[in-house]
């Protein structure tokens, strides 16, 4: 129940910011987020940044995967 | 003068007036300018295609077109994918008391390029002015008219082992036209593909009798279109996600807005079931004209009871269903 | 990376769904969130999973849990002068007893579809003669939005601002179903927005008191073919805990700025879940100091009791006791075009869902 995607900051004015989707470029709010940077990825949901993506976190997850085949 | 007044549409002086200065300075031509109520033209015998459509969209002004465009686009494309070289059009206005003329003119400029472009004569018209509230700004309906210059194509035609042919990139109308209705507010360059595809066809039908049935995804989009085509064929229809062309920003638009292309509106691509033997052929033809660089071979028509089914990009398996009403942005 | 192309590559997918056979595991998981259901069924997922592994949808869709009065509620204030509705686009088709926000809208009442309640808000500041309603629907992801609007409505000194409050809690749910005993679920795929919000630890009671397995899990395919991967292997192991499948966005603690606001604003409260009752402290009301923003105190009305009619299987389906095809309605009278209950009406209800993707 939450659609939210992940996208890229590209301006911050106080406490909005302008985000970028592939090429669509959005106003959000950055008051649930205020501690971020620009070319930060967030997801944002309803027009709010809720959280900052942590790209070390998302290889890992990528390569997941790859460490079943040495698990099992 | 700037508005259009009830009085435009009475019949009298102002009616008279409007018609020449608006509509014969622009579009005149030798059948138009007769202002008859019929036009009468020579055909040297033949098929003929005769359709009709009404443009209401909402806003008349979006990136890359207008409801004028659209309305000559529109009807083009409905006689080109029937098979016919569109010929004639005719133009019935309803407009709203109260209508700014310079945006009247702008549509009326349009409509005159785009007739130009796709290579058609406006021949007869019609104005109507309603009571503000009656009608929203501007409705326009048309008739086409086209010469029948190949087989038979139709809906009901697509045979099992036939190629699904999608002409171009899906969603960039529907995505132009939400943005343009500005209630969810978005940057971006999407423009509306709206595009005549007379010229393409012409080049498809060039392998005899292999198109089987044709049709431009419009309003409920690719999925939907399929789904009729899948129904009046009595086949099933099989896709793949891999295949299907899409914007890059058209894809940011529907994740941020929790959209699916495959039910977004396209006013300049076609859906082509052509015979599995030549659809290479076809498909580089097709790559030639301007309408057609992205054409893709989407999937394929099998025996079946009229199901269409998706194979995603993950190599999942879903049923595409008809859309039912309007798409809405979410955010669940 | 862009964090969405990469989640979706095919032969990872691939990987993991041989990993998942191999397990060789048979069990029942619940996908608890609205959006896993419909991302579930848009990648095809289930077509990629083994016969054993079953996956049943829950109740986190809040337009099929909202009730019918509370759509009631809006269609009634949309009916007083000089107002203006506001709302997701997710609650134009759901039915009320007699009528729908969207058809209200086509009857020329001004209900206006926003994508953030920030919207709204801007619609009261530029419509100041008109008193402008939000419809509050939503979880945890959602609420701590419509919290910091209100916060920003307090600040400009907004009054003719207000919402109506539909706003529901994932944890107490599921707890409220697990204590009905009605539901077999070896394991849950928790909703990864939810807890990008409150983190890991309302979920600690699922497998400490229940003993089943728990994965907080993102929204690409990989995502939830890993998710289910592992829940999987902590049924295979026995070992019945909460793990961050989404570990990119979703940190043990949540998003502690968010949780501030949401609570400096609203505190929790009771609420009515079509399908599930009343359930104690799973609603979110708002806080004394902020309730000149309540609509029902604003427009002075009182919300009726939802008298749920025994036809619609909504509530069973919301259970994940039944599915979809064993209620008598779906598919027949029941459609998209013509939805008796929100299961249908909601494109990410169970009930669509299947209609728009499963159904053979």
């Amino acid at each position: 129940m939450c659609l939210a995607i992940p996208v890229k900051i590209i301006k911050i004015d106080g406490d909005k910011a302008e985000v970028d989707a592939s090429g669509i470029r959005k106003e959000a709010s950055l008051k649930l987020l205020p501690n971020v940077n620009v070319g930060d990825y967030v997801l944002i949901h309803a027009g709010f940044a809720i959280q900052k993506l942590d790209e070390e976190q998302a290889l890992e997850s990528l390569k997941l995967w790859s460490e079943l085949n040495e698990i099992h | 003068m700037e508005n259009i007044l009830l009085a435009h549409g009475g019949g009298g002086r102002l009616t008279k007036k409007l018609i020449e200065e608006i509509f014969i300075s622009e579009l005149g031509n030798e059948v138009l300018s007769k202002l008859d109520d019929s036009a009468i033209f020579e055909h040297e015998g033949g098929k003929l295609a005769f359709t009709t459509d009404s443009y209401v969209v909402n806003p008349i002004f979006f990136p890359g077109g207008d409801i004028g465009k659209l309305a000559v686009y529109g009807t083009v494309n409905d006689l080109s994918v029937a098979g016919a070289r569109p010929l004639y059009i005719s133009l019935g206005l309803i407009i709203e008391e109260g209508f700014p003329i310079d945006e009247l003119k702008k549509i009326v400029k349009s409509i005159k390029e785009a007739a130009s472009f796709a290579k058609v004569k406006i021949v007869c018209g019609d104005t109507k002015v309603v009571e503000k509230g009656s009608a929203d700004k501007i409705f326009i309906n048309t008739s086409g008219i086209g010469k029948i210059i190949s087989h038979e194509i139709s809906s009901t035609k697509a045979l099992p082992g036939d190629k699904v042919i999608l002409s171009g990139s899906i969603g960039d109308h529907g995505i132009a036209v939400l943005q343009a209705r500005a209630q969810i507010h978005f940057k971006s360059n999407i423009e509306s593909d709206c595009a005549p595809l007379n010229a393409l066809v012409e080049k498809m039908l060039s392998s005899k009798n292999s198109v089987h049935a044709m049709r431009d995804p419009t309003r409920g989009g690719l999925a939907t279109l399929l789904n009729e085509i899948a129904k009046s064929s009595n086949v099933n229809i099989f896709i793949n996600e891999e295949k299907i062309p899409i914007k890059e920003e058209v894809r940011g638009a529907c994740e941020l807005l929790g959209l699916d292309p495959l039910y977004l509106a396209n006013e300049g691509k076609l859906v082509a079931f052509v015979d599995g033997k030549t659809a290479e052929g076809i498909l580089s033809r097709m790559k030639k004209d301007p309408n057609g660089i992205d054409a893709s071979i989407i999937g394929e028509a099998k025996k079946g009871k009229g199901t269409v089914i998706l194979k995603t990009k993950i190599g999942g398996e879903r049923i595409v269903d008809t859309f039912s009403g309007e798409q809405l942005p979410r955010i669940c | 990376m862009k964090y969405i192309d990469e989640f979706r590559d095919k032969k990872s997918v691939e990987k993991i769904a041989d990993k998942i056979r191999e397990l060789n595991v048979s069990a029942k998981l619940m996908e608890v969130c609205g959006t896993h259901t419909m991302a579930i069924f848009q990648h095809g997922i289930r077509s990629l999973l083994p016969e054993g592994v079953k996956l049943l949808s829950g109740p986190g869709c809040p337009v099929c849990v909202t009730p019918s009065s509370d759509i009631d509620l809006a269609i009634e204030i949309a009916n007083r002068p000089d107002t203006i509705i506001t709302t997701f686009g997710d609650m134009m088709k759901v039915p009320g007893r007699r009528s729908s926000l969207s058809k209200e809208k086509a009857s020329g009442k001004d209900i206006r579809i926003v994508y953030s309640p920030t919207d709204a808000l801007n619609i009261a500041k530029e419509n100041k003669n008109k008193n402008v309603v939000f419809l509050a629907v939503g979880f945890e992801t959602t609420s701590p939005t419509i919290a910091s609007t209100i916060k920003e409505a307090a600040d400009s000194k907004v009054d003719n601002f207000f919402i109506l409050d539909s706003l529901k809690k994932i944890p107490e749910a599921m707890m409220a179903l697990l204590n009905m005993g009605e539901v077999e679920v070896d394991g849950f795929l928790c909703p990864g927005h939810v807890s990008v919000v409150i983190g890991s630890g309302p979920y600690e009671f699922i497998p400490r008191d229940y003993g089943i397995p728990c994965v907080i899990s993102g929204f690409e395919p990989l995502d939830i073919m890993q998710s289910i991967y592992m829940l999987l292997l902590q049924i295979k192991e026995r070992n019945p805990k909460v793990e961050i499948q989404y570990k990119r966005a979703v940190k043990p603690t949540g998003n502690l700025e968010a949780l501030k606001i949401l609570f400096d604003v609203f505190e929790a409260g009771d609420s009515t879940w079509r399908g599930l009752g009343k359930i104690p402290g799973s609603g979110l009301r708002l806080k004394p100091e902020y309730s000149q923003f309540d609509a029902l105190k604003a427009f002075d009305i009182k919300a009726d009791e939802t008298i749920e009619k025994d036809e619609c299987f909504c509530g069973k389906i919301l259970r994940g006791v039944k599915l979809p095809t064993d209620c008598k309605l779906f598919s027949r009278s029941c459609t998209p075009e013509n939805p008796l209950g929100p299961c249908m009406v909601s494109s990410e209800g169970t009930c669509a869902a299947y209609y728009k993707y499963g159904r053979k």
